[in-house]
């Protein structure tokens, strides 16, 4: 595959903060500040950070739903910025999304069997339409029965199924999860994600899957990419991520995951990140986590650090930090 | 909702009325309009059960008949405002550009005291059902259509929308199919509370005499032609204002059952247990 | 020091009866921390709330089952009393910090409130408690801080100040009902270090309760698994993450998807769907769901059966054929996962 499916160049998702009686424009909201990378075709891209860090609003910007500051999004090597209302009625057919909560990502009207032929029905794709929503049901493990019942008579994880099976039905290329699992059983998770990689092995799919929880993502992706306050700050293959995180914040977040099993008597190395996550619409200066970070040095804080390889394997783990930590293997004490 | 003995008998109340108004002429036992000279202002007894009217007329078959107007006129007008409210409050809820011109409108419309509007009607075009169900139309659009209008603004912000217009659906279907019937519940409800109050607006209207035209029965106007014989003859203000209260209240509490009903929605379904962590954050942006 | 026998708390519904909580016991000693862990309908929260009777009244009851604290059975004290032992001895944390404090006033002042409902002492000397209490729970600048507003504060600050609420009176109990669930993992590390220091601080006693294995096995000496209503599993904290002999437990702890995993592996699926309280299935509450799952389970209803010293489980499978099965499973999997690749 010679050109990704799909490439960021420094996008930039800046919100107007009104105030005043005459709505006038006093600051913005830095949503996503600067972010590139990109996703190749059966990939799975996880996009990981804790909230206000922006990867909710790049699913969306990449969807379609909200117009980018600046900056550019390619699809299959061409700039959707630039595309009309009707080529990107076209281009959503490609592009889908799969939501958080599934007590409201689905209209409580509607049987689940009409949920999944909207899309179809939008596109005049309406031969056979009652077949292919069955295919579909089928294919996310619900039974034929469920085609007329109403939302609120499926369970979590069954609506999830249904969210699924819709952003399905125009065979996309490419598709979005917003935290698909978030909000789901822990029992439950399980079903879905393993729906979601059979799905993706059995249709070629590629995702481009958002969630704060990080061991969801370990398991689900093939990159990763590390958000703080709107900025990527590293990227890598899981593996090494994982394994050999490089950025403070990246080492802070995994050491503050608790391991399912007692780690009484033994510690872990933590790192403790200090003070409060700044706001999102008077970022810190420099590097913008050089506020929380243990390794801050003057140099830092007037400073940005570029998203730079640190190290030459597979795809290239980026880091964006000008202390990289050293390549050395994360401790899990058992 | 008809389970509970508080909805039933209300709406049972209306029912009756309804079949007993529209088929009057088959059942009453003395003709309304017969007018027997000798019993005039006569009380309550067994051939005349709520007496008779300054005409001699039953007063029992007149309050029949004359709930004719004020459920023709409480109906048409709930029917008109809910029509015309839906649309604009659709509008003006999902169109936010349009939404400033239309309420401007709107605002303008509820600031009109409906009183001196039927009044203005009644004296440029006479008195007449239709001008007051124009009249009261007039006043009662714009209550809907800011009811229809907060409800759209909650229910577009809501995630299933959003998935619509991933999903490539266009505008036009977003709003009958997502947005209105999320929106039906308070759209009904509001409807019998017009349904009541223009009833009883057409009864003030017509007591204070720029109403229905006197030669019509309708409750207003007996309440008007009561007022002289009050002290003589209390029956005959008293049965047509109770049916007044009666209808209004039965339809109020109807409004009151029916918004129970679509309220908690998942009232009444498989109960599996309280939602898992729906307070579990939202990892918005 | 304070002893749950048999409770069975239900909750009357338009639809039946909803068995929250059916038939739990367990007890906890000064100092100790245990961890419920169970997902939602498991009736943690139910069982949470039980403790301090703030299940409202209808349409909860409970019809069997008793609270014991220090002797005294809280089911039967009156409100009045229950108030003494409310905030004072048994404290609560809650999920939500952003709605958990009155947006009205100053954090102080609800901290203050907290303090002088209990132990009636001077305005000043219970402001001085109360910015100690702050700076205890690790809010730095506590004096100027007392004076602000919860919508200053963000999330991790708040949770502590309600956990600094919560031990205004320095009570015996404390009860955390998903604590960190609403909060980044930054932050949660940060409360839940915070609720240990406290614990070796003031010896008091914890329950945690958490949906998240994780926090739970970080935090507690002692764990109860929760399934639709019963404790399903019971044990010191190395028993139930290392040698557990519950399908449920088993099958939860391999279908979690973990950071120090390799890449590619599959997760343990678990088959259909948190059961309906009203109506349970027959016998074992698990066994639609259960991998395990034999005939006799669709019509016997397990009991917690001690497997050593501490441990105990509620499964008719004995150990031994637990581990056979086990193996079978696992080899099941392997197969599957052969496949894949």
């Amino acid at each position: 595959m010679s050109e990704p499916l799909l490439e960021i160049r420094d996008l930039n998702m800046h919100f107007p903060m009104k105030q005043g009686i005459l709505q006038k424009t006093k600051n913005y909201i830095k949503a996503v500040n600067g972010v590139s990378f990109t996703l190749n075709k059966g990939e799975t891209l996880g996009i990981v950070g804790e909230s206000g860090c922006g990867k909710s609003t790049l699913a969306r910007t990449i969807v379609g739903l909200l117009k980018p500051t600046s900056g550019d999004i390619l699809f299959e090597g061409k700039s959707i910025l630039q595309y009309n209302r009707k080529e990107l009625h076209q281009l959503r057919r490609d592009i889908q999304m799969v939501y958080q909560d599934p007590y409201t990502s689905l209209n409580p009207r509607m049987k689940a069997g009409d949920i999944i032929a909207a899309p179809l029905k939008a596109y005049n794709q309406t031969n056979n339409l009652k077949n292919r929503v069955l295919e579909l049901l089928e294919l996310v493990g619900l039974k034929t029965e469920d085609y007329n019942k109403l939302p609120h008579q499926f369970s979590g994880g069954q609506r999830q199924r249904i969210g699924i099976a819709r952003a399905l039905a125009l065979n996309p290329k490419l598709i979005v999860l917003d935290e698909p699992v978030s909000a789901l059983d822990v029992s439950v998770q399980a079903q879905v994600i393993n729906l979601l990689e059979d799905l993706q092995e059995e249709l070629g799919l590629t995702y481009l899957f958002i969630a704060h929880d990080l061991s969801v993502i370990r398991h689900i992706s093939d990159k990763v990419g590390v958000m703080y306050l709107g900025k990527m700050m590293e990227m890598s293959d899981s593996e090494s991520l994982y394994k050999n995180p490089r950025h403070p914040y990246t080492n802070a977040l995994l050491s503050a995951v608790p391991m399912p099993y007692p780690t009484k008597g033994k510690k872990r190395e933590r790192i403790v990140l200090k003070g409060e996550l700044p706001s999102p619409s008077n970022p810190p200066n420099g590097c913008v986590f050089h506020t929380r970070c243990p390794f801050a040095t003057d140099f830092c804080k007037g400073n940005v650090p570029a998203l730079d390889v640190v190290e030459e394997n597979s795809s290239g783990q980026y880091v964006a930090c000008f202390y990289p930590r050293e390549n050395k293997q994360m401790e899990f004490p058992r | 909702m008809l389970r509970r003995k508080r909805n039933l008998i209300p709406f049972l109340f209306l029912i009756l009325l309804l079949l007993a108004t529209i088929t009057a002429e088959w059942w009453l036992p003395v003709s309304p309009s017969f007018m027997d000279s000798n019993q005039r202002l006569m009380a309550p007894s067994s051939k005349y059960w709520f007496g008779t009217d300054h005409f001699g007329r039953d007063l029992f078959g007149q309050t029949i008949i004359a709930a004719r107007v004020s459920l023709l006129v409480g109906f048409t007008v709930a029917l008109l405002s809910t029509i015309l409210g839906t649309i604009t409050g659709l509008i003006a809820g999902y169109y936010k550009k349009l939404d400033a011109i239309i309420m401007r409108i709107i605002d303008g419309m509820l600031a009109f005291p409906s009183l001196l509007l039927a009044l203005a009607l009644v004296a440029a075009l006479g008195g007449s059902i239709t001008n007051i169900i124009i009249a009261l139309t007039f006043s009662f659009w714009p209550v809907m259509t800011r009811v229809v209008r907060s409800s759209v603004l909650q229910v577009k912000n809501i995630q299933y929308v959003e998935a619509a217009k991933t999903s490539g659906v266009k505008d036009p279907v977003i709003l009958t199919k997502y947005i209105l019937p999320n929106v039906l519940s308070p759209i009904i409800v509001q409807g019998t509370f017009i349904f009541a109050r223009s009833i009883l607006a057409e009864a003030a209207l017509s007591f204070l005499g720029v109403g229905v035209e006197p030669s019509i029965p309708t409750w207003g106007n007996m309440l008007q032609e009561s007022q002289i014989y009050i002290t003589m003859a209390p029956w005959f203000s008293i049965f047509p204002g109770i049916f007044i209260v009666a209808t209004v209240l039965s339809l109020n509490i109807l409004g009151d059952g029916l918004r129970d009903a679509f309220d908690p929605y998942s009232q009444g379904k498989k109960k599996r247990k309280k939602q898992p962590f729906k307070q579990k954050k939202q990892y918005a942006s | 020091m304070l002893e749950i026998k048999n409770l069975k708390a239900y909750i009357d519904t338009s639809d039946g009866v909803v068995k929250a909580v059916d038939g739990v016991s367990f007890s906890i000693k000064p100092g100790e921390t245990i961890g419920i862990v169970g997902e939602s309908g498991s009736g943690k929260s139910v069982l949470a709330h039980s403790i301090m009777q703030l299940n409202p009244k209808p349409p909860t009851f409970y019809p069997e089952g008793e609270i014991l604290f220090n002797g005294k059975n809280l089911l039967q004290l009156k409100e009045k009393e229950l108030r003494k032992i409310r905030g004072n001895e048994i404290a609560m944390i809650y999920q939500d910090p952003m709605s958990s404090l009155n947006p009205v006033f100053k954090i102080g002042d609800q901290l203050m409130e907290a303090i002088l409902t209990h132990h009636s002492m001077p305005k000043s000397k219970a402001r001085q408690r109360a910015i100690e209490l702050l700076t205890d729970v690790g809010i730095s600048d506590a004096e100027k801080r007392f004076n602000s507003y919860p919508h200053q504060f963000s999330g991790g600050m708040r949770q502590r100040v309600l956990i600094a609420i919560a031990l205004a009176c320095n009570p015996k109990i404390l009860i955390a009902d998903e604590p960190t669930t609403a909060l980044d993992v930054t932050i949660q590390a940060q409360i839940l270090e915070l609720m240990k220091s406290i614990q070796e601080k003031y010896g008091t006693a914890i329950i945690i309760i958490s949906h998240d294995l994780g926090v739970v096995a970080q935090m507690a000496e002692k764990v109860l698994v929760m399934y639709s209503g019963r404790i399903v599993e019971k044990g010191n904290v190395e028993d139930i993450f290392y040698h557990t002999s519950m399908p449920y437990t088993w099958s939860l702890l391999r279908s979690l998807p973990r950071i120090d995993s390799e890449s590619r592996t599959r997760l343990l699926n678990i088959e259909g769907q948190p059961p309906n309280l009203i109506h349970p299935p027959s016998g074992c509450n698990f066994h639609p769901r259960c991998p395990f799952a034999t005939d006799q389970c669709k019509t016997v209803d397990p009991q917690l059966s001690k497997r050593s010293a501490d441990h105990s489980a509620a499964c008719i499978l004995s150990e031994e054929e637990f581990n056979e099965a086990k193996k079978r499973i696992e080899k099941g999997e392997q197969e599957r996962r052969m496949e894949h690749v």
